[in-house]
């Protein structure tokens, strides 16, 4: 075994036991205390405690859409860095994450998402794909880069505008409060609803996107060379849009926008791969996980007298962590 | 023998008709030049050659329409040098390397470790073989990005101006290396935009002239004073310098 693949099972090992730890912790963390003995119910002794209530029906659709979420940001962000071979690409970039909120906003602007709860995460999915489809009428089968970015700059601010218009319209000031703070981002009070609702496409949004690595492998050369590599480009785009569509849009329908998680995970642990587009997607879906899962514990624990809300931390770390980045790769280029 | 070959190749961006009507054909063993002005349509020739371009006309391997082909068969027996290549992630010049051999599968590549150390050798990269590509000088980085092609040891290799931007050595580098693999047994296909070297490493020149073939035969017999005249509209001192042929462009007509 070489040295760079040894570094590389090292690595994954060791993120999968933080993964671990960290899914663990988030069961504990909370405002109502949860030890141990609580867990009992798990075996079926008392499965009508409220320990054990809050421990299944609280804790843990929270930690399983926390990593759900996490490493589905880490893992769209890897496969699009890649694909686009620039380290500032992020899910946001084609629109989905726009198109995913809007179709929520217009869920609440109805009064659809109070009369019947999972309109919300249904309203995201359909925006997430809506913005699939209008990506492939924008761009058509041309496979270019540029054009998939002038493609989601379209979308996105497109999007945006008609969330504001819904927001300005809105007849009633609780259901704008209401949008306006899903729109932060959250994984509180989530249930197995949820999770039920969402993982299924996360999974499959997975599968597609980890299996994008060798063809991300070959676009590191360009994409004449890739094509001449035997990949079909328009089929790898397919995919890839549609990868993180299914996953990015049902994770943004159920936790709200978390930013800059696909931005800061797969840049901090591009090195660990020797910078290998391939290995990168494994590793930043774990890497992802492991950070959202720390930030909601995190938000959990924080003295304050309303919970911050997991988007705006994630914020608050990513937002100067971008600017950084902006700066280190501008000496970069003098 | 396997054999690439275009009939009524025409090939049309924009509404603008970048290759008309081109016929020509090129076989294992031989190291052919494409050459002509900018905009005579080499490098859509070249990127059509290795499937990557929309066309009409035909173009064959091996009486084979290129478009039915496997995209991967292609590529095992097509490698493509780009115009400008580069790198876009710091990976190692091994790793980069070893991209040539994505074409042949990860389980059954038992010829890949090897393929890829004589494509090391071939372009002199042993010592920098874990060294990040984006560190390297441009000279050493064209020889990586050639060592990629030959790495999936195609047999036909299609170089787009692989000496452009080259020092002196680099260029008689590089064109040696590729001269090699031609008398090895492969099709060797460089677009070029020095006359001299072309005249000295290729058996056979083509040049284009706006997006025709303006002629296709031996360096005598394309690198003319009409021809030069013709297509690229100047005045140029030929002759031998110790066996060794150049072509000297001298002034505009």
């Amino acid at each position: 075994m070489t040295s760079s693949k040894r570094r590389y099972v090292l690595g994954i090992s060791g993120l999968t036991t933080l993964a671990v730890f960290a899914f663990c912790v988030s069961l504990f963390v909370g405002p109502a205390a949860v030890g141990l003995s609580d867990l009992a119910g798990f075996f079926g002794s008392a499965p009508s405690e409220t320990g054990w209530l809050i421990f299944s029906e609280i804790r843990l659709p929270r930690a399983i859409l926390g990593f759900a979420v996490g490493a589905t940001l880490g893992l769209s962000g890897a496969a699009l860095q890649g694909y686009l071979r620039n380290p500032l690409a992020e899910p946001g970039i084609i629109g989905v994450t726009a198109s995913a909120a809007l179709f929520a906003v217009i869920a609440f602007y109805t009064g659809l998402a109070a009369s019947f709860a999972l309109a919300l995460p249904i309203g995201g999915i359909l925006g997430a794909v809506a913005a699939v489809m209008l990506i492939q009428i924008l761009a058509g089968r041309d496979s270019s880069v540029l054009t998939l970015i002038l493609a989601g700059v379209a979308v996105t601010s497109f999007a945006g505008a008609m969330t504001s218009l819904a927001l300005n319209l809105s007849p009633n000031p609780f259901a704008a409060y209401e949008v306006i703070f899903w729109m932060l981002g959250s994984l509180a009070d989530r249930s197995f609803e949820h999770v039920w609702l969402a993982v299924p496409f996360i999974a499959v949004g997975w599968l597609m996107l980890l299996t994008l690595g060798n063809a991300l492998n070959a676009l590191t050369l360009g994409e004449d060379e890739a094509a001449s590599l035997g990949f079909n480009l328009s089929r790898i785009r397919l995919r890839l849009v549609l990868g993180t569509a299914l996953s990015v849009g049902a994770a943004t329908a159920v936790s709200g926008a978390i930013g800059f998680v696909g931005l800061v995970v797969p840049h901090l642990l591009r090195p660990l791969v020797g910078h290998s587009p391939k290995l990168l997607l494994p590793v930043s879906a774990l890497g992802g996980g492991i950070l959202v899962l720390s930030a909601d514990i995190i938000v959990r624990l924080l003295p304050f007298e309303r919970e911050i809300k997991l988007g705006v931390l994630t914020a608050m770390i990513g937002a100067p962590f971008f600017l950084i980045l902006l700066l280190k790769h501008r000496r970069n280029l003098l | 023998m396997t054999q690439l070959a275009t009939t009524g190749l025409t090939v049309s961006l924009g509404g603008h008709e970048i290759l008309r009507d081109v016929s020509c054909s090129f076989e294992t063993g031989e190291f052919v030049a494409l050459i002509g002005p900018n905009g005579a349509g080499k490098s859509t020739l070249l990127k059509s050659l290795a499937g990557l371009q929309d066309y009409s006309g035909q173009i064959t391997l091996d009486r084979q329409s290129l478009g039915l082909i496997e995209r991967r068969e292609r590529a095992r027996t097509i490698g493509y040098l780009g115009q400008s290549g580069q790198a876009h992630w710091p990976i190692s010049v091994e790793a980069l390397v070893s991209l040539g051999r994505l074409p042949f599968g990860d389980e059954n590549d038992q010829n890949g470790a090897a393929a890829i150390e004589t494509a090391l050798a071939d372009c002199d990269l042993l010592p920098l073989r874990h060294r990040a590509v984006t560190a390297l000088s441009g000279g050493e980085r064209a020889r990586v990005l050639l060592a990629r092609v030959l790495a999936g040891q195609p047999k036909i290799l299609l170089a787009d101006e692989p000496v452009a931007g080259l020092d002196p050595t680099h260029q008689l580098d590089v064109m040696t290396t590729l001269h090699d693999k031609a008398a090895g047994g492969a099709a060797v296909i460089v677009v070029l935009h020095d006359l001299s070297l072309a005249v000295r490493f290729a058996e056979r020149i083509i040049l284009l002239h706006n997006g025709v073939v303006a002629a296709n035969g031996t360096p005598d017999d394309v690198i003319t004073p009409e021809n030069l005249a013709d297509c690229y509209g100047i005045e140029a001192k030929q002759g031998l310098v110790d066996g060794i042929p150049y072509v000297l462009p001298a002034s505009r007509i």
